[in-house]
C-alpha cells in the first residue's frame, strides 16, 4: 500500500467474502482515517454486519487485505470497541450497568483472570463519559433503549479502544435519544475513530462526516454527498431524499423518472 | 428430626441435601437465566439409559447415569450447533431415546432391580456413603469451574453476540457449561430423582431472582433455599412418612408459589 496510508485506522484492499456461493462482499477498498466519523448504510442483507464482522477479525476474507491499526484484525480487536445491534437480553437478567460495563474489559483481562481495581475504576470512567454514572447499580433491564444503548457505547469505550464500531446503534431508540447519542458519537470521535452502519439512511446524520454505501460492492464518498446514482446503485431502487437530523438537512435532488 | 441425627442413615441425608443444594443452586441460576430447562429435563431422561447399563453390566448405576448424563450434553451441545436440527426436537429424541434403552437393558438383566425407583424419584435416606463421596467430588468440580469461568458465563449468558465479538470460545464453553448440568444431574440424582431434577434446577433460582439483580447474590441465595428445601422436605418426609424425594419438591414448589404470588403484588403496588 501508498506510503500516505500508513497511519489509517482501517485499511481493505479488495476485500471479497462468500458465504458459499453468496457474495457478501465483493471487491471492498476503504480507507479510513484517524477521527473519521463513517457511517456506512445499504439495505438489509448488504454486507454491512459482514463488513463490521472483517475489520473485527471474526470473518476471513476469502481475497484482499484487511489492516486494523496497522495490524492484523485479530491482533488489533484489543483496541477496537464494538456496540452490537441492541441485543435481545433478558429485561430480568441479574446484571447491574456496572456489571455489564465490566465485560468491555474482558479483552484486556483474558480468559480465567478475575478483574481487578482497574477494570472497576475504567467502568466508573467510561460511564461518566456517556452520562451514566449515576445509574451505575440499577439494574440494566430497567433503563430506557436509550440509556441501555448509552451504557453498551460505555461498554465499548471501557477498553480504551482507538476505533470504535457500531451496528445499527438507533434501532428502536425514539428520535430525542437519537439526536442525544448523535451528538455523545461526535464528542467522543475527538478521541478516537467511529464507524457506523445502518440501514436506515435517515439515521445518517449531520454528525457523520463521510459515508459509504454498502450492497456488496462498496461506495465511499469523501464528504457527504451522495448522489441520486449512488443510492440507487446501493438500494437498487430509486430514493427520494435523505433527512438529517433535527434541523440542518441534506436534501438529495429529486431523481427524474 | 434432630434425635433421628444419631442414625448414619439420616447424617447422610442431610449431607446430601446440603451437597445437592450447592450444586443446583449454582447451576440453576445458568440454567433459569439462560433458558435451558427443557434441555436440562433432556440430560437428566437421558441418563436413564445409564441406570439401565448399569444394572446390565452390573457396575454401580450412578456411574452409568454419569456417563449418559456427559454424552447426551456433549450430543445436544453438537446437535444444535453443527445441525439444522431444532434444539427443542434433538432434546425430545435423546430423551425418549435414553428413556427406552434404559428399559430395555434393565429388562434384559435377569432378577430384579433393586433401587430402581430411588432413581426415578430420588430417596435421600438411601443414599450410599460412596454416591455422598461422588456428589462432593462433582460439587468440588462444579464449584472450580464457575469460579475460574465466572466472567466468561456472565458474558454469555447475558448477550452471546458480544461474546463471540470479543473472542470467547463461546461454543466450547457452551459444551462446558452442558458438562455442568450433566455433572449436576447425577449429584441430584440420589436425592430428588431424576424425573424430578429439573425442580430443584429451577425453583431455588427462579426465587432467587425475585430478591436480587446481582448474579453473586442470586447464586448464594439459590444455594441457601436449595438447602432449606432439602432439608425441610427430609424433615416434612420424616415426621409424615411421606416419599422424600416428592416431598421434597412439593415444598420448593409451594414456596415458590408464595414468593411469586407476594413479590409480583409488591412491584405491582
Amino acid at each position: 500500500m501508498s506510503d500516505m496510508n500508513t497511519e489509517a485506522v482501517i485499511e481493505l484492499s479488495d476485500v471479497t467474502v462468500r458465504y458459499g456461493d453468496f457474495v457478501a462482499l465483493e471487491d471492498v477498498n476503504l480507507v479510513v482515517l484517524p477521527h473519521d466519523f463513517l457511517g456506512i448504510i445499504g439495505p438489509n442483507g448488504g454486507g454491512k454486519s459482514t463488513l463490521l464482522k472483517v475489520i473485527m477479525g471474526l470473518i476471513v476474507p476469502d481475497k484482499g487485505v484487511v489492516r486494523v491499526l496497522g495490524e492484523t484484525p485479530g491482533r488489533a480487536r484489543q483496541s477496537v470497541g464494538y456496540v452490537a445491534q441492541r441485543p435481545s437480553f433478558d429485561r430480568e437478567f441479574p446484571a447491574s450497568v456496572q456489571d455489564v460495563v465490566l465485560m468491555g474489559r474482558y479483552p484486556l483481562a483474558g480468559l480465567f483472570r478475575r478483574y481487578s481495581a482497574a477494570d472497576v475504576e475504567a467502568v466508573e470512567h467510561a460511564l461518566d463519559r456517556v452520562g451514566m454514572r449515576e445509574a451505575r447499580h440499577k439494574q440494566i433491564g430497567r433503563l430506557s433503549g436509550g440509556e441501555q444503548q448509552r451504557v453498551f457505547i460505555a461498554r465499548a469505550l471501557v477498553g480504551k479502544p482507538e476505533l470504535l464500531l457500531l451496528d445499527e446503534p438507533l434501532a428502536g431508540v425514539d428520535p430525542t435519544m437519537q439526536a442525544e447519542l448523535y451528538e455523545l458519537l461526535d464528542e467522543l470521535r475527538r478521541s478516537l475513530t467511529v464507524v457506523m452502519v445502518s440501514h436506515d439512511i435517515g439515521a445518517i446524520s449531520v454528525h457523520v462526516e463521510s459515508i459509504a454505501c454498502l450492497n456488496r460492492r462498496l461506495y465511499h464518498h469523501g464528504s457527504g454527498e451522495l448522489t441520486p446514482g449512488v443510492l440507487e446503485a446501493t438500494y437498487q431502487c430509486p430514493v427520494q431524499f435523505i433527512v438529517h437530523g433535527p434541523v440542518p438537512h441534506r436534501v438529495l435532488k429529486e431523481h427524474d423518472a | 428430626m434432630i434425635e433421628a441425627l444419631q442414625y448414619e442413615f439420616m447424617r447422610n441425608a442431610v449431607a446430601a441435601g446440603l451437597l445437592a443444594a450447592v450444586a443446583c443452586g449454582i447451576v440453576g441460576v445458568y440454567v433459569v437465566v439462560k433458558r435451558m430447562v427443557f434441555i436440562s429435563g433432556g440430560i437428566a431422561h437421558t441418563s436413564f439409559g445409564g441406570v439401565g447399563l448399569g444394572y446390565f453390566l452390573g457396575i454401580n448405576p450412578i456411574i452409568g447415569a454419569l456417563l449418559f448424563a456427559l454424552g447426551s450434553g456433549v450430543a445436544i451441545g453438537v446437535m444444535t450447533r453443527r445441525t439444522r436440527l431444532p434444539e427443542d426436537t434433538a432434546i425430545g429424541v435423546l430423551w425418549a431415546l435414553g428413556m427406552a434403552l434404559g428399559v430395555v437393558l434393565i429388562g434384559l438383566t435377569p432378577g430384579y432391580a433393586p433401587d430402581l425407583m430411588s432413581y426415578l424419584f430420588g430417596n435421600i435416606l438411601t443414599v450410599p456413603a460412596g454416591d455422598l463421596l461422588l456428589m462432593l467430588v462433582l460439587d468440588a468440580i462444579i464449584l472450580g469451574m464457575v469460579i475460574a469461568l465466572y466472567k466468561e458465563y456472565f458474558v454469555v449468558a447475558f448477550d452471546e453476540e458480544y461474546a463471540t465479538a470479543v473472542g470467547m470460545p463461546v461454543e466450547r464453553l457452551w459444551l462446558l457449561l452442558l458438562g455442568m448440568i450433566a455433572l449436576t444431574v447425577v449429584v441430584l440424582i440420589r436425592v430428588v430423582g431424576m424425573i424430578l431434577v429439573i425442580a430443584l434446577l429451577t425453583f431455588p433460582a427462579a426465587m432467587a431472582r425475585r430478591f436480587t439483580h446481582s448474579m453473586k447474590a442470586m447464586m448464594a441465595l439459590a444455594v441457601a433455599f436449595g438447602a432449606a428445601f432439602t432439608i425441610g422436605g427430609l424433615a416434612l418426609s420424616y415426621a409424615l412418612r411421606l416419599p422424600s424425594g416428592a416431598t421434597i419438591i412439593l415444598l420448593s414448589g409451594c414456596s415458590l408459589a408464595i414468593v411469586l404470588a407476594v413479590t409480583s403484588r409488591r412491584s405491582r403496588g
